[in-house]
């Protein structure tokens, strides 16, 4: 049966691949529209029969260059099946009014369309295939399609670059991954992932080479600092339905693929452990750092995936403590909390992208310094926004919350233990998670404070808005999951109690049954937000009993007097974050052009900032700078001379042919000498 | 219940207290111990001004601000009493729902589109991010001393035994006056007191609530007050029995008062670039009192 849905999901694909090119604007919006749901309905009806009747798995013969291919689906794939699904869904729906402005480029878009099932397909895939040379085609198509996504406006200069470089990046994973299946091939002669676990458990130090390996692969996908470069470059870039999927769930499949190879091999968890959550925190805390600073409404989303790339990392990084320490807290915890926050953060990603892609629709613009004032223009997506900011910041009721919560109480319970140096990392990681939360807090206050609320700062030259209704259903969806999942976790602790079960646990003294009450522990946290939210209500009522009596005047904001124009005298998004600026300035790296008061009567003051990475200044910048630099002294070859080309091949073969005679005769020479 | 009772019940004279010892201090006579909350109980009679700028927000806020510090004292125990809310982690969710009022202040000050509202949401946002570490910290060296993760179960289990674990309680106790310090917007970070805006922390932030509003926000300094205050009284009531213990609740939320009030009238505020440097000391002292907890249980290898 799942055998069957799996190939109608891609026998669906192939299909719009042949039908699209062939539509008009109008059909092809309709028809993309209805396959993605179909796809999405398919592999809904997947999650569901593989909860309920366990995991599935079939081989397809494969020809002789793959050997095999196994298709495993077990629980793991299928929880990452349900969040891609979720959000392909809900872009979709999003995306198919968002694209409406652009219906004369008929052939664009039916590229788009297509990438976009493409993509979703060989998501699907990915979580499926366990065949090494399949997985890397799958990889390859996914990465490939997302390319082209975000090069939608490929006619502007930005969107290109960026796409360019999220397509070197995402070879450069590749890469990697495929020097770590070669090992694996090399070492046990076959492409299976079951390999993986045969390879690892005779060589359990080789096993922490190739995880290390794997995980630079996977993590220039998830974002993870240093690799995260791409991230704030392609999500500004990419249409907003785009940057909702990817920063929502194609960033996630490198976290699906961590985690997948982290139930396959068999090594030392405690020094994994160690390495996933130093990089973590890294991540986080860098990630929120610098979303802080941005001016691009969207860039400052997408350096907030970073961060909760980080949080998730820290939750992977602490289950695999607890693997290594045989302490179910911190596996239940940690592997519960990375799994529950992948789920909440591709919800409520997606959805303050699809607000913040209404706010560009309204505006034309992403500078947060020149909004202001819109939740009257546009109060559903101010409101939608408004929800997404409170969960991202993890707080109460919402579900950002449960999933931190799930790894605060794994810190602190790993904090108890008898390890000198355990309890000094939960320590610090307790420390960098509440710094991280703090540093949310301000970030999302500046965001939704600054383009939401006060007037406008800027005129802006916006059309006559109109909030239709496809601009916030799918985003009241997912608001609706996001506080379903705040108030009621314990819906999906049975789900998750089952995918921890995959991870390897080798010992007697961790079961299955002592997890459960753990998690249900956890999952209490709920029933508080619950009773939070009816003693708000119990609060609102006395007030209305109170004030429904009172008289109530509107006037004028208090400006110590002055009753003219403050549009202007708004605090802006600059000057709000100024006090924490100066603070972390020795971390930033930003360009500053600075025109101040000069003479008696100065008449323009200019103070523009750029806001840069340093990580991207050192690792990225610097390295191709000195290659270019390199290279350049090669420029003469390429002088466009047709003759001196074909003299270059003449060389090469010339060469090629020589060298190795040249070789064999040195050879000889050295033979004569030894013998002498 | 019992514990809930008891702060609701000094959040009524907290500040009426602190006032007193503020004006003795100062040589006068000063007003009667209940002026303060008289004067908020005529906030809640009066009706109120909006401004034309602010939306829902800024009319949903104080609400919301007041219900989760309620719901934050709900939380604490009295000594061996639970408090009614009591489970295990639950003072990460007593800093999150902290947190969220705090997030609905700060937002609601940037509503009213005021400059000085946004000076003050700005510091308002970056102090109390720079203060949460050495909370969580202490929160950190209790669980790891008393091996649980409810306020509870760690203050009911806590006990002295050796030098360094009364270092611990007169550390912990100092870094829990200074954020309740903090979180109120008091004496060395900022001053309620002062004439010009420009210098406010949380007082800018409501320049523009008036009536209903005004009051519910003004009652929450107490009430945040008597909350902290309960929680330096923990530290001391430990398992002793109601008979002894209710007298040293109140006993110690007096000297409470009266030391803030002390504060206040002897210290005087930092300039506004140095308040992050004091927060940070904060976040050391209580590394300090978690390393003392590691030699205490002799953890330290």
């Amino acid at each position: 049966m799942e055998k069957i849905l799996i190939e109608i999901i891609n026998l669906l694909a192939v299909f719009s691949l042949i039908t699209l090119p062939f539509l008009n604007s109008k059909r092809l919006g309709i028809v993309a529209l209805v396959t993605i749901t179909i796809q999405v309905l398919i592999s809904f009806a997947l999650v569901f029969l593989v909860f309920t009747h366990g995991n599935v798995e079939y081989y397809y013969q494969g020809s002789f260059i793959t050997g095999n291919i196994p298709i495993r689906i077990d629980y793991l794939s299928v929880w990452f099946i349900l969040l891609i699904s979720f959000t392909f869904l809900t872009g979709a729906w999003y995306g198919f009014q968002y694209m409406k402005k652009y219906q004369e480029q008929t052939s664009n878009l039916q590229l788009h369309a297509i990438s976009y099932i493409l993509t979703f397909t060989a998501l699907i895939d990915i979580c499926i295939v366990q065949n090494a040379i399949v997985f890397l085609l799958v990889w390859e198509i996914m990465a490939f399609g997302s390319f082209i996504l975000i090069i939608f406006e490929h006619y502007k200069k930005e969107t290109l670059r960026a796409g360019i470089n999220f397509l070197v990046q995402s070879h450069i994973s590749i890469l990697f991954l495929t020097l770590s299946f070669i090992w694996v091939k090399v070492k046990t002669g076959s492409f299976d992932f079951a390999t993986i676990t045969s390879y690892s458990a005779l060589h359990p130090s080789m096993g922490i080479g190739l995880f290390i390996f794997l995980f630079i692969g996977f993590a220039i996908k998830a974002g993870f600092v240093p690799f995260h470069t791409w991230l704030p470059l392609a999500h500004p870039a990419a249409p907003a339905h785009i940057s909702g999927v990817m920063s929502g769930v194609i960033i996630k499949i490198g976290i699906f693929g961590i985690l997948r190879m982290l139930t396959l091999i068999k090594t030392d968890f405690i020094i994994i452990g160690y390495f996933i959550l130093i990089i973590s925190v890294i991540s986080g805390l860098y990630g929120v750092i610098l979303a802080i600073i941005q001016h691009n409404l969207k860039k400052l989303l997408a350096y907030h995936s970073i961060e909760n790339i980080g949080i998730i990392g820290i939750g992977i990084g602490l289950g695999c403590l607890g693997l290594g320490h045989e302490n179910q807290w911190l596996v239940v915890a940690g592997f519960g909390g990375a799994l529950l926050h992948t789920l909440n953060h591709s919800l409520f990603k997606s959805l303050l992208f699809y607000s913040a892609g209404n706010v560009y629709q309204f505006t034309h613009t992403m500078n947060i310094e020149s909004l202001g004032g819109l939740l009257k223009k546009m109060p559903h997506s101010a409101y939608l926004f408004l929800i997404g900011s409170l969960a991202i910041c993890g707080l109460p009721p919402f579900n950002g919350f449960v999933s931190e919560f799930f790894i605060y109480s794994g810190l602190f319970k790993g904090l108890t233990s008898n390890q000198f140096t355990l309890t000094l990392t939960m320590l610090f990681s307790i420390v960098a998670l509440v710094l991280i939360g703090g540093l949310a807090l301000i970030c999302f206050t500046k965001a939704f404070g600054i383009v939401f609320l006060g007037t406008n700062r800027t005129e802006i030259k916006a059309d006559k808005y109109f909030e239709k209704p496809l601009h916030f259903y799918p985003l009241y969806l997912i608001a609706l999951i996001i506080l379903v999942l705040g108030l009621l976790p314990f819906l999906f602790s049975s789900t998750l109690l089952k995918i921890i079960g995959l991870f390897q646990i080798n010992s007697g003294t961790i079961t299955i049954g002592f997890m459960d009450r753990t998690l249900t522990n956890l999952t209490v946290i709920g029933a508080y937000s619950f009773a939070f939210i009816i003693l708000t209500g119990i609060v609102f009522f006395v007030r209305w009993l109170i004030i429904k009596r009172r008289t109530s005047k509107a006037d004028l904001t208090w400006g110590c007097g002055y009753v003219g124009e403050t549009k202007k005298a708004q605090y802006t998004a600059s000057s709000f974050i100024r006090s924490y600026r100066k603070l972390v300035e020795p971390l930033l790296y930003i360009k500053k052009k600075k025109i101040g008061a000069k003479g008696i009567y100065p008449n323009s003051l200019k103070h523009i900032t750029h806001p840069y990475d340093r990580i991207e200044s050192y690792l990225i910048d610097k390295p191709i700078y000195l290659f270019r630099r390199i290279l350049n002294r090669f420029a003469f070859l390429q002088n466009g001379n047709i003759q001196s080309y074909i003299l270059y091949g003449f060389v090469f073969l010339v060469a090629a042919i020589l060298f190795p005679i040249f070789i064999s005769k040195i050879m000889v020479f050295i033979h004569l000498l030894n013998q002498l | 219940m019992l514990s809930f009772l008891l702060i609701i019940l000094v959040s009524i004279f907290f500040m009426g207290l602190v006032i007193r010892t503020k004006s003795l201090a100062s040589g006068r006579k000063g007003p009667g111990i209940l002026q303060p909350m008289k004067d908020i109980v005529r906030l809640w009679k009066k009706g109120s001004v909006y401004s034309t700028t602010t939306s829902i927000i800024f009319r949903i806020a104080p609400t919301v601000y007041f219900s989760s510090i309620i719901m934050a004292i709900l939380m604490i125990p009295h000594g061996n009493q639970p408090g009614i809310i009591s489970f295990g982690g639950d003072f990460v969710l007593f800093a999150y729902i902290l947190a969220l009022g705090k997030f609905l202040m700060i937002i609601s000050a940037l509503d009213t589109g005021s400059s000085f509202e946004g000076m003050g949401a700005s510091r308002e946002a970056l102090f109390s991010m720079l203060v949460e570490p050495a909370f969580f910290i202490i929160m950190g060296s209790l669980a790891l001393f008393t091996g649980h993760t409810s306020f509870y179960d760690m203050f009911s289990v806590l006990n002295y035994g050796s030098y360094i674990s009364y270092l611990i309680g007169a550390l912990s106790t100092f870094v829990l006056i200074l954020i309740a310090m903090i979180e109120n917007s008091r004496m060395p970070v900022d001053d309620p007191k002062t004439h010009l805006e420009l210098t406010m922390i949380h007082e800018v932030m409501i320049l523009d609530n008036s009536g209903f509003d005004l009051g519910v926000i003004l009652y929450c300094t107490p009430l945040k007050f008597a909350m902290y205050g309960a929680l330096i009284a923990n530290f001391f009531i430990g398992s002793l029995p109601l008979q002894i213990s209710l007298p040293l609740f109140f006993a110690i939320q007096i000297v409470f008062a009266v030391t803030v009030g002390i504060l206040e009238s002897f210290m005087a505020r930092f300039r506004m670039s140095h308040n992050p440097q004091f927060i940070f000391i904060l976040t050391s002292v209580s590394l300090l009192i978690f390393f003392g907890v590691l030699l205490v249980l002799g953890k330290f290898i």
